[in-house]
């Protein structure tokens, strides 16, 4: 898709990539049959610009046929580089502006409380986007409203657009300040992500923030933990090096599956 | 209108249980009544604006009508982003309520006065923006608001404002209310300048002038019908608001004006490009703009004269 639509941000998208492949196959409670099933768990990509990672996720789940994907940053195509509410099944809310998503999913996971419900709303967040008030903000008022139904991932690349995002830390000490229940995984082992995934909400009456250890670019060798990847499309040889690296040669540059 | 608002929204959150109240930390007391009869969908959000209007958006992807509270400035300007991209980019039914538009809170000094906030909220994809121009008027504005499925920014006076209509006249959001008939001048007022535009109406009365007051209240979708009578059946139109002359319902007009072809006089009463340099009180700073009902009345004659 980044090669096809010539975008950036594929660093940003393969950080998050194991996360998304727990969350779509394992942890939540969905169904591509019914996109807006009440009682589905809600999900929010506050990162919006690691889209191109939750439009693979969607495809591959059966929420649209893959070859959507193509349209991806093309005039006139429904997913664009930052996702737009409703232009495919399985978008609830645009984004694309950091600081955003977890307000929105707090409103989301108040409403089930006021309501009765018993989904939980997941937000994914970049761990740069915390330097953004909002997202303390909502981590207070989450805290105050006992959301134990929200959490917050976040994918810690500890890359920002310009820089390491190692003054964050001590990230998971700020959420256990703000009253959240805060964990640490290894964000590309599956097994550490679904079981953390699972057993929320763990303590009534907390939210909880899963500060999920990645690298930028994982999987392909050349691009990992190298910010150039959050800017550099990648051109027709990085492609075919990638493909082969995960495994996925058979793959064409569309998203499609190749006829072979 | 801060009291007509709430006797509103508790009116309506009797019939509509959608209906949730979340505040910025703002409205000590007068929202006791609606905590008392709906706890649960009364949420002092505290003082954290982007996080109330992330808040509302994830409640309307649920089905809920929130109507988000603050002082205009701070419901208008903190979180504009958060207005543009989650609630009017999404599009989903979020009442934006800014208490205190223009000079309402005089004293307080202009991080308090409100006179761009028609200008940004009117500039938004998807939004309407309404400002009531008495009670009565911001009263019915509050069950038109929530029937309308879309974002909107309602611009509320504070307390005390003038009651202008006695009968409370039909409300419909995009359709401007006649005030006064009249077949010399337009004045066409929004927001808490009704009372002036009346008032200045019958200083010019006095002077054998006829005046058609309009209440505006709707700035966007603009009632370009009545815009047109006015224009075809008057001399001149004058638009009056405690906002910025820039962006505000002078400007709209004069864009209806310039789209549209039509030849006509118009001059636009509004505040200047300045922050208030003077401390006062809300009659005290119209003065100092040049928006008193006197000052109003003057500036008609002279352009009347020319």
């Amino acid at each position: 898709m980044a090669h096809k639509g010539k975008t950036p941000h594929v660093g940003s998208a393969l950080s998050c990539t194991d996360l998304l492949a727990a969350l779509y196959f394992s942890a939540m409670k969905n169904d591509p049959a019914e996109p807006i099933a009440p009682q589905r768990d809600r999900f929010v990509l506050s990162k919006g610009h690691g889209c191109t990672a939750h439009y693979a996720a969607l495809a591959e789940r059966g929420y649209f046929p893959r070859s959507v994907l193509s349209e991806y940053a093309q005039d006139g195509g429904r997913l664009a580089e930052h996702p737009s509410r409703a232009s495919v099944p399985g978008i609830d809310v645009a984004t694309g502006s950091l600081g955003h998503g977890l307000p929105i999913a707090a409103g989301m996971a108040l409403a089930a409380k006021m309501r009765g419900d018993d989904y939980r709303t997941f937000a994914l967040l970049s761990d740069a986007e915390c330097f953004e008030g909002s997202v303390w903000e909502a981590a207070i008022f989450a805290a105050a409203r006992r959301l134990d139904n929200l959490v917050a991932i976040v994918d810690f690349n500890r890359w920002s657009a310009m820089d390491r995002t190692d003054v964050l830390e001590p990230l998971a000490v700020k959420f256990t300040a703000f009253g959240w229940l805060a964990t640490e995984i290894d964000g590309h082992n599956l097994r550490e992500i679904v079981d953390a995934l699972a057993s929320v909400p763990s303590v009534p009456g907390r939210p909880t923030a899963i500060i999920a250890r990645t690298v930028k670019g994982k999987g392909v060798s050349f691009m990992e933990d190298d910010l150039e990847w959050h800017y550099r499309p990648p051109n027709a040889e990085d492609l075919a090096r990638a493909l082969i690296e995960i495994g996925a040669s058979g793959e064409v540059a569309s998203g499609g599956r190749s006829p072979a | 209108m801060r009291n007509a608002f709430i006797r509103g929204l508790t009116a309506l959150a009797e019939r509509d249980d959608r209906v949730v109240l979340l505040t910025g930390d703002l409205g000590y007391k007068i929202f006791d009544d609606f905590a008392e009869k709906f706890p649960g969908r009364f949420i002092n959000a505290g003082v954290a604006e982007q996080n109330m209007v992330g808040v509302a958006t994830g409640l309307t992807l649920e089905g809920f009508r929130p109507f988000v509270y603050s002082i205009a400035t701070f419901a208008t300007l903190r979180c504009f982003e958060q207005i543009r991209d989650d609630v009017c980019y999404n599009d989903v039914p979020v009442t934006i309520v800014g208490v205190g538009g223009g000079f309402s809170y005089g004293a307080n000094g202009p991080t308090h006065h409100a006179t761009e906030d028609v200008a940004i909220m009117r500039a938004l994809p998807n939004m309407t923006v309404v400002c009531p121009g008495d009670p009565v008027e911001a009263e019915l504005a509050v069950a038109a608001a929530a029937s309308h499925e879309a974002p909107l920014y309602l611009r509320l006076g504070r307390a005390g404002d003038p009651v202008v209509h006695h009968d409370p006249p039909d409300l419909r959001i995009g359709e401007s209310i006649e005030v006064l008939k009249g077949n010399e001048v337009s004045l066409i007022s929004t927001g808490g300048m009704l009372p002036v535009a009346t008032a200045a109406a019958d200083l010019l009365e006095a002077e054998n002038v006829s005046c058609r007051v309009i209440s505006m209240h709707t700035v966007k979708p603009l009632d370009t019908a009545v815009l047109e009578a006015c224009c075809g059946e008057t001399k001149a139109l004058f638009t009056l608001e405690e906002h910025s002359r820039i962006g505000g319902l002078g400007s709209a007009v004069g864009e209806w004006i310039a789209d549209s072809g039509k030849s006509c006089e118009l001059t636009c009463f509004g505040t200047e490009d300045r922050f208030a340099d003077t401390v006062g009180s809300q009659a005290y700073l119209r003065q100092q703009q040049g928006l008193s009902a006197e000052q109003i009345a003057q500036r008609v004659m002279n352009r009347l004269g020319e």
